[in-house]
């Protein structure tokens, strides 16, 4: 069983006990421990069971790279699926639950798929699930869908806020080994701003578990006495427990830093995304190690051997009494030296070399451990835990020479180095035959805007895996960085680590070499996806020669650990089945991130209130306070109506509608679109943009004006009030003011530069009430202050003075067909004068009314509006407005799109008004059936709906369509869609369905 | 005539820095190539301050003139000298091509105090606060709105558009949370 030991632990503190559960049993462990060693020292080895054939997986590792400690953590709103408890610090009160087993860990009926191993090969979906075609969609994919995914997605709002942060430094550097902090000191010292990262609570790396000696003092004391130089200075940040997640162009660096995972509701921000922007970015991410393949690498007890190393010497755990060594390198002699030095028992030393010497295995020898040369492991023997090995002859085929009973089994296939930042911008990998495994190829790094290396390696993900060849590199590579960033290093001695000489590993992709299939059946690759040597093999002979597509095959490398220990092994495996050279078969793509990144993280801030950000009127507050049942409108949020009582929104409408009509509205117009046009060549501009002339409009005068893009398609549309010689002001839609303005400027600056014209927005300067209806001047009167009769201010004319002490302009504008003004006042008082609208208009009648009441009240008079009538596919001559559209202009833009010869076509739809035979209402969206189908199949259609209401003032269903050759077809009959199959028939009428003669808005 | 409301009517928060809305400020946005004739002395004449240089920012008093794109500058004064502060550019620019418009109602504006004031803002805004010298207008982002913000002695002022004000004092208040420090 897997114990705590009673002395030792560098890292944990047996004064701070801490509580936590696994599936709901209480443990207890120290502050310090990560989950993992916790649930170690509780003999808790088998924590989960695998994807596909819900095999038994126990603690395989002692960092990210963990494939198979995949918890549930924590509970209700703070429930997170698939946290490795290889990198999960403890804390009193965490909580953990196994994934993917059912009924129970101990007993999980998923394992039948084990035994049915046989049928559920690499590509088994693939081929099963094929025939017959509806089956997938209906049967097979919503099973495996259910099945599919290891953790449980959380579904409470998560009680957790994040942030991000902007940072930007010369060097960034990751990795906060003795590499990474050397670099770091050598960049730091010449004056860059370094930006140092650690994924790790600690600094240091494995120098201190593998027992480093640097510059004569241990691991430890250098890794202390280089952390506090760099704190001390100014020009260094440095922070723990982030992750350098992913490398992205120019420089660009994503970390994640987990500010409050251990220590859950403490008002810290959970965690930080750092978004860094680095001139050279120095990767010091270590090494890897790799398991090997042999029968039964998958049962709980079976650990990678630095990683026993790690919970032995950081934690005191023991994996067990009597550990096992299997390696084909003298790394892993260490973890059998650590073991014995803490006084457990290392049965024997597997070592596939047929010849072992060296200063680390003549250390196991004196300590008295057996070394069996050219052996491996035929099988491990166990279900639940390991029970015992079966050696063989690495040579052969898997006889067994003799049985070895032990607790735990320590592994290592030698290390690959973490490529992946490297790799992330296109960086270029080397295979080294001495280490066998891919480093970065310094010669095709990724590159940076001006052609230069954007990323420098060091240390052991350089492939110097050794500490003293590690800490030579980061010094060669840290002056690199330095005279890339332009800056001279100081003059200092190097630091130099103890060699520790170590001899050749040798290369063992699967043990026995000469394994039969039913071992390779039990070689696991990938230990959370279930995938083995035979499966590679498998897709080898079925044609996949691609290492992308076996894959996505086999998929070898695509749980949420992302292969880091399967890669190379199984490329390694297809390699060999395909006769290829593993550099020939290459890696898989690596990309960002690293690890997983929680979604909250890359949210930040964005989310509740600040989610996206709302803009507001100065008469938001009274909106709120006055039960508006507000919409979206672009970013703004407008009321749509103003429910009284117990109304529903229709009857709300209605009610504001026909108060309008017979009384007084008042609306919130604020949102309307306002831009400044100003210069000696404004008008010459305007008669550009727009489709009419406005260079002729008098001063003080409006005018409607249509604007369209250079195809002649409709984009905007507002009144235009000419305010002096040379200025002019453009109302334009809500949603159009920024982008019409960009469109203005883009015109400006890029065609016409040498035009003397100015434009700003000034939307947000104002706000805007509409008092619209047969009260509305006796409201205005009622405020007093300026004349506002029809003789002074008759219809399409504006005028500056004051309103109640406010100052405003007087727009006599009408979008409803009542006697209607449009009142602007500086934002800073619209709050105020909204108010004294309403005060002065409370014995008028006056009620406000929003967005849908405005649409009807436009659509009873046939006024367009842009983006129901329009949809970027409609001119204006088809909306009945070539009054709208100059014949005498030599140029504007569109005139040239709307003369070609399909939209000067007669035979496109057009608008007319639609009247339903019955009253009814038309549904929105619908379309005019002709008889007949087309080349599809479809029905023919002759026309669609545009806007269609239920009009309050006529009491019945009101529409406007575009309908082929409409306008020549008027008092005939078209029938419309309904949902639900049937149609409904109407008949074309004139758009201006009320006061046809403009009487209302002329008094 | 009532008085002229800021957006958020003065609200503020105190978490580990002072987050502060302000104003409402008297901002004009004048818009002119800088070698238009009399440009100097029109400006001055409003802000007693020079012409800004490129990304500058020139304060004087309760005035500055900001620089904010090759044929724009931001003008700013106390609320209730706008109108005299129009006629004067008209004056000072007549017969020149430029565009001067009162935006003081368009804008909110908020002061970020404290020590660590930096960091409120280096979670919003992708600039390098660290090398951002005082005097210098910086036109960026706070999240997902346009803000403009410079440095002095004492902290930052934002400046964004007022319709957004309170999604802004939303980024601030979260960003300046007891609690997320970055130590």
């Amino acid at each position: 069983m897997s114990t705590r030991l009673a002395k030792g632990g560098r890292l944990i503190d047996r004064s701070a006990a801490t509580e936590f559960t696994f599936n709901g049993k209480r443990l207890r462990g120290f502050a310090g421990d990560t989950l993992a060693s916790a649930l170690l020292a509780n003999d808790q080895m088998m924590v989960g069971r695998s994807f596909k054939y819900h095999r038994p997986r126990g603690i395989v590792a002692a960092g990210p790279e963990e494939p198979n400690a995949l918890v549930n953590l924590g509970s209700g709103a703070r429930l997170e699926p698939n946290q490795r408890a290889t990198v999960t610090e403890l804390f009193d009160g965490l909580e953990a639950t196994s994934q993917n087993h059912w009924p129970s860990l101990e007993f999980d009926v998923g394992v039948l798929n084990n035994y049915a191993a046989r049928v559920l090969p690499a590509g088994f979906y693939y081929k099963t699930f094929i025939h017959p075609r509806p089956f997938w969609k209906h049967v097979f994919e919503p099973i495996i869908r259910h099945s599919a995914g290891l953790g449980k997605a959380p579904k409470e709002r998560d009680a957790d806020r994040y942030e991000q942060v902007y940072a930007f430094c010369d060097l960034l550097v990751v990795g906060g080994g003795i590499a990474g902090l050397h670099a770091a000191l050598v960049a730091a010292r010449s004056g860059a701003r370094v930006i140092i990262v650690e994924q790790n609570a600690h600094w240091g790396g494995r120098a201190p578990v593998d027992g480093d000696v640097i510059d004569g003092k241990p691991a430890d004391q250098w890794v202390n006495d280089a952390v506090q130089t760099l704190a001390a200075l100014d020009n260094v940040t440095m922070r723990v427990r982030t992750v350098g997640a992913g490398v992205y162009d120019h420089g660009y660096v994503l970390a994640d830093e987990r500010v409050a995972d251990h220590t859950p509701g403490d008002g810290r921000p959970k965690h930080r995304l750092w978004r860094i922007r680095a001139g050279k970015i120095l990767t010091a991410t270590g090494a890897i190690e790799r398991p090997l393949s042999f029968a039964g690498n998958d049962i709980p007890g079976v650990m990678l051997a630095a990683s026993v190393r790690d919970y032995v010497v950081n934690h005191a755990v023991s994996p067990g009494d009597r550990t096992v060594v299997v390696t084909n390198n003298d790394d892993a002699y260490r973890t059998a030296i650590a073991l014995k030095e803490a006084g457990l028992e290392v049965p024997c030393i597997i070592d596939a070399r047929s010849s072992v010497t060296g200063e680390l295995p003549a250390r196991a020898r004196a300590l008295g451990i057996r070394i069996a040369e050219g052996r491996g492991v035929a099988k491990v023997k166990g279900g639940k835990r390991v029970t015992g090995v079966s050696l063989c002859l690495q040579a052969g085929e898997g006889a067994v020479l003799e049985d070895i009973a032990c607790d735990a089994v320590a592994m290592s296939g030698g290390w690959s180095p973490v490529v992946h930042l490297w790799s992330h911008c296109g960086g270029k990998l080397v295979w080294d035959t001495d280490y066998a495994h891919f480093r970065p190829d310094a010669t095709r790094p990724p590159l940076n805007h001006d052609g230069t290396a954007m990323v420098i390696v060091a240390g052991a993900a350089n492939g110097a895996l050794r500490a003293d060849a590690a800490l030579a590199d980061a010094d060669a590579q840290g002056h690199v960085a330095v005279s890339a960033l332009g800056r001279k290093a100081k003059k200092a001695a190097a630091p130099v680590a103890a060699t520790v000489t170590e001899s050749a590993m040798e290369a063992v992709w699967i043990m026995p070499q000469g394994a039969p299939i039913p071992l390779k059946a039990k070689m696991w690759l990938d230990y959370q996806n279930d995938v083995k040597v035979s499966d590679v093999q498998l897709a080898a002979r079925e044609g996949y020669e691609s290492v992308e597509h076996t894959k996505r095959y086999t998929t070898l490398g695509m749980a949420t650990d992302q292969g880091k220990l399967s890669n190379v092994n199984g490329l390694a495996v297809l390699a060999n089945a395909l006769n290829e050279d593993i550099p020939q078969v290459g890696t898989t793509t690596f990309r960002p991130p690293y690890t997983p990144v929680t979604l909250g993280a890359l949210a930040g801030e964005a989310r509740g209130e600040i989610f996206q950000p709302l803009r507001r009127t100065p008469m938001h507050g009274w909106h709120q306070a006055n039960g508006a049942y507000f919409e979206p409108v672009g970013l703004w949020r407008r009321p749509y109506c103003f429910p009284r009582g117990g109304e529903s929104h229709d009857q709300a409408v209605a009610r504001e509608v026909l108060n309008t009509r017979a009384n007084v509205g008042l609306l919130d117009a604020s949102t309307l679109g306002k831009l400044i046009v100003k210069g000696p060549d404004a008008g010459r501009f305007l008669d550009m943009m727009y489709t009419g002339v406005l260079s002729t409009l008098p001063v003080g005068k409006c005018r409607y004006g249509l604007m369209c893009n250079e195809n002649g398609f409709l984009s905007d549309d507002g009144v235009v009030a000419r305010i002096n010689e040379d200025t002019w002001l453009c109302h334009t839609t809500s949603g159009g003011a920024d982008r019409i303005h960009a469109h203005m400027e883009d015109w400006l600056q890029c065609e016409w530069w040498d035009w003397q014209v100015y434009v700003a927005n000034v939307t947000e300067q104002y706000a805007q009430v509409a008092v619209v209806g047969p009260n509305a001047r006796k409201l205005l009167e009622k405020l007093g202050g300026m004349d506002v009769s029809k003789e002074t201010l008759p219809f399409m004319q504006w005028a500056d003075g004051t309103l109640a002490g406010f100052p405003v302009r007087v727009y006599r504008i009408s979008f409803s067909g009542e006697l209607s003004y449009e009142i602007a006042v500086p934002a800073s008082h619209g709050a105020a004068f909204w108010a004294a609208c309403h005060a002065a208009g409370a014995e008028l009648g006056a009620m406000p009314y929003g967005t849908e009441a405005l649409h009807i009240m436009r659509a009873e008079k046939g006024f367009i509006m842009i983006g129901d009538e329009t949809d970027g596919t409609v001119i204006p001559q088809d909306l009945g407005l070539s009054w709208a559209v100059s014949k005498k202009k030599a140029d504007f833009l569109g005139k040239r799109g709307q003369e070609r010869s399909y939209l000067a076509n007669p035979e496109r739809w057009k608008l007319v008004g639609l009247e339903t035979l019955d009253g009814s209402v038309i549904p929105d969206g619908a379309y005019a059936v002709a008889p007949g189908s087309n080349a599809n199949g479809q029905r023919n259609t002759e026309g669609r709906v545009t806007s269609t209401y239920y009009s309050p003032t006529l009491k019945r269903g009101i529409a406007m369509g575009l309908i082929h050759r409409g306008p020549d077809r008027m008092g005939e009959t078209v029938e419309f869609t309904r949902i639900g199959g049937d149609t409904v028939k109407a008949r074309i009428v004139d758009p201006v369905f009320f006061d046809k003669d403009g009487e209302k808005q002329n008094v | 005539m009532s008085e002229a409301i800021s957006a958020l009517g003065g609200a503020s928060y105190q978490g580990f820095a002072a987050i502060r809305e302000i104003g409402p400020l008297g901002m004009i946005s004048l818009r002119a190539k800088p070698d238009v004739p009399g440009l100097g002395a029109a400006i001055k004449a409003v802000t007693g301050t020079a012409v800004p240089d490129r990304r500058r920012i020139l304060t004087k008093g309760d005035a500055a003139a900001g620089w904010m794109s090759p044929d724009e500058y931001l003008l700013i004064l106390p609320y209730a000298g706008v109108g005299a502060a129009l006629a004067s550019l008209s004056d000072a620019l007549k017969g020149q091509h430029h565009l001067a418009v009162d935006v003081s109602d368009a804008r909110a504006v908020f002061r970020i105090e404290g020590d660590t004031a930096y960091q409120v803002l280096m979670k919003l805004a992708p600039v390098d606060l660290a090398t951002l010298p005082e005097g210098e207008l910086r036109r960026s982002r706070t999240a997902q709105v346009a803000a403009a913000f410079w440095k002095d002695n004492k902290g930052y002022t934002v400046v964004c558009f007022r319709s957004v004000a309170e999604y802004v004092m939303g980024l601030l208040t979260h960003s300046a949370m007891e609690g997320s420090q970055i130590d």
